[in-house]
């Protein structure tokens, strides 16, 4: 995974709440056996018309959410399947981030291991995300913070382990391997549970 | 000793290496259940890095979601919905063949999906821990394993590690006082949960379903219960192992045998929550107020008992959602007019369901305007309900009876709904689309799909059940 540091975009709002996982990538396209390639399906049915055109009462299609980095959804997103396709459909897409004052539990797991920045705030702070899309922001990984147009700041929190391998572009498989060791140990202790 | 809960004990027991401030518990993975649509991109990965799996033999795989459950045709192709499906197969196959994977694949007896026959086999086993690419692996909670979904990535890690990095949970205790009334089920219960707490009531919380109700379920409707956990928001759902459990599990294929059966049982026994032990949230439900519920939007916290008017829309996106579903406030749900009735996933696929829908269609016809289908959810559930002559009592009454996968519920098979069609369904997802693009899903049970299907609208079963009994 490469380093996430910090990210600068304007904002682009789906205000819907439970946004679920086949939303942002309905399931007849799961057929797929590689990781690539899946933004032109992500929000699928949402963002296109009957027959194939985009569809203009989405809003991401409109010209002032063209090349936004940051998404700003309405509480819940990520709700449903456990499908890593979500966040890999989103980040091919183009979104880096996604703002919210609560995300599903899997999807942010998913998510965090991508690289892709999946963060709450604080349910008035997520109102006032809400209510200005296309706001200006800078989503500081090391800090912890996100500078709002009016140089004001919004404080976040992430695990801890996953803002490390953010911020140093940690391979998670690699940090479990090194532990082969006591994992093996483990093993020899619980004979009767690992029979 | 400190009292501790059911989740705690087996938290506990699988700890690798503890959780501190700056790094997630590293948890010890017992059972690892793979299927077609969630391994592929992690086989790849483990390929690529050189990687071996670390325990296989603790991975059992099938074939569900892209299957077709119709049968092969004469010249042996089977018909998948499309190429892509037919290769996403293909590649498990030999993703197994290559890495040393029990498959029960097309050839196996014991096919079906992937929730469905570990516990059938006996894999499932309470205190373990278990863990699938697929959210509704809280189904095996029913046993009082701590079962849960994982993305492809942690795939990846529990192959080439048999562990996953973790932070612990919070715990939510749900009692669920006094009993069920005659003729309304756990489908029943669990729709009636959600719509109380909510589709985000149980993020971050592992969910112990506890009481008189809970404990007088049978393991069929625990597995109901514990599947839709999930749709809570919850990590996983369990319930205490109990005599109902060791009952169920003894003598399954892969169940300890003789005195390893008796020291498990044993080690199982001191499972339960302990008296005193502490949960972080805790909720109670009343189970004599539940009636046959439906959902009337579009996830699965939109629950309400099937003749309660419908509440009108509190913000947009619940406006935008009764006007998906054509559900119209201060109308119930009983009595609209249905299009396609579908008992099958995992959720509602076993023999117990089968028996509830074929006793509301036995001597009835299915609506001449309903289109059914039944799909069981193994092989395994095929061959003991066609013993008992559930599929003449299904296709006696119009209803297609098909080969065991997650069909309809997911519809990536072909199996699908038309737009703006409205769907009984037995699974456990209505969101927008879900059984077919424009495809509208009202969740229910087995008993109250079939009495749907008969009716051609929505209907209570209760009134099936009666006549026959009259
Ligand atoms: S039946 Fe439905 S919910 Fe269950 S595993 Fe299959 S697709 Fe998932």
């Amino acid at each position: 995974m490469k380093p996430v540091t910090r990210i600068h975009s304007r904002t682009a709002v789906l205000a819907d709440e439970n946004i679920d996982t086949d939303r942002i990538i309905p399931a007849r396209f799961l057929t797929t056996t590689t990781r690539e390639g899946l933004g032109r399906l992500c929000f699928h049915d949402w963002r296109y018309q009957a027959d194939g055109s985009d569809n203009p009462a989405f809003p991401l299609n409109q010209p002032q959410a063209q090349s936004c980095a940051i998404l700003v959804a309405g509480q819940n997103f990520g709700c449903g399947s456990s499908r890593e396709h979500a966040p890999w459909a989103l980040l091919d897409y183009g979104i880096q981030a996604v703002l919210c004052s609560e995300l599903a539990d899997i999807f942010r797991n998913n998510a965090l291991k991508n690289g892709l920045l999946a963060i709450t705030v604080s349910e008035g702070e997520h109102r006032w995300l809400l209510e200005h899309p296309g706001s200006e922001l800078a989503i500081d990984v090391r800090g912890e913070f996100i500078e709002l147009p009016d140089g004001g700041r919004i404080a976040f929190q992430l695990e801890p382990f996953a803002r490390h391998c953010l911020l140093h572009g940690v391979d998670q498989l690699g940090y479990l391997l090194q532990h082969a060791d006591a994992i093996t140990r483990y093993e020899q202790q619980h004979q009767e549970q690992v029979a | 000793m400190t009292a501790k809960t059911l989740f705690e004990k087996i938290w506990d027991a699988h700890v690798v290496a503890a959780e501190s401030t700056d790094t997630p518990a590293i948890l010890y993975v017992d059972l690892h259940l793979v299927h077609e649509v969630t391994s592929p991109q992690a086989f790849t990965e483990l390929r690529e890095r050189g990687l071996k799996l670390r325990r296989p033999e603790r991975m059992l795989a099938t074939l569900d979601h892209s299957t077709p459950t119709l049968p092969t045709a004469a010249n042996g192709e089977r018909p998948y919905a499309n190429d892509e499906a037919k290769a996403q197969v293909a590649q498990l196959e030999s993703n197994c063949r290559e890495f040393g994977v029990a498959l029960h694949g097309w050839d196996s007896a014991d096919r079906g999906i992937v929730h469905v026959i570990g516990p059938e086999l006996g894999v499932t086993q309470p205190g373990m821990t278990i863990v699938c690419g697929d959210s509704h692996t809280s189904t095996h909670g029913a046993f009082g394993a701590l079962a849960f979904g994982i993305g492809t990535t942690e795939v990846g890690h529990v192959m080439a590690t048999q562990c996953l990095l973790q932070r612990r949970p919070k715990t939510l205790a749900i009692h669920v006082d006094g009993q069920l009334p005659q003729g309304v089920g756990a489908k029943d219960l669990i729709l009636h949960i959600i719509g109380q707490i909510g589709v985000d009531g149980g993020t971050g919380h592992v969910i112990e379903y506890r009481g008189p109700a809970i404990a007088a379920l049978s393991m069929e409707q625990r597995m109901t219960v514990c599947n839709m956990s999930i749709e809570a928001g919850a990590r996983a759902g369990l319930i205490a192992p109990d005599e109902t459990t060791f009952a169920w599990l003894q003598g399954r294929p892969q169940a300890p045998q003789g005195a390893a059966w008796d020291a498990a049982v044993a080690r199982w026994r001191r499972l339960p929550t302990d008296a005193g032990a502490r949960f972080d949230r805790e909720v109670r439900i009343d189970a004599t107020a539940v009636k046959p519920t439906v959902t009337y939007g579009t996830h699965p916290g939109m629950a309400i008992a099937m003749d309660a008017p419908v509440p009108p829309a509190r913000n947009a996106q619940e406006k935008r959602a009764l006007e998906y579903m054509q559900s119209q406030p201060g109308q119930p749900m009983q009595g609209m007019p249905v299009d396609v009735v579908f008992i099958g996933s995992c959720t509602n696929s076993r023999l117990s369901d089968l028996r509830e829908a074929a006793n509301v269609l036995r001597g009835r016809r299915v609506a001449s305007r309903v289109r059914m289908l039944v799909v069981p959810g193994s092989e395994a559930v095929r061959r003991d309900a066609e013993r008992e002559g559930l599929h003449q009592v299904f296709t006696a009454a119009g209803a297609e009876w098909r080969v065991p996968g997650c069909s309809m519920c997911i519809a990536m098979n072909g199996d699908l709904a038309q737009p703006g069609q409205l769907v009984v369904s037995t699974s456990n997802r209505n969101f927008e689309g879900r059984q077919g693009k424009g495809a509208r899903t009202v969740l229910a049970s087995p008993a109250t799909a079939a009495a749907s299907a008969v009716a051609g609208s929505i209907a209570d079963p209760r009134d099936y059940l009666v006549e026959v009994a009259a």
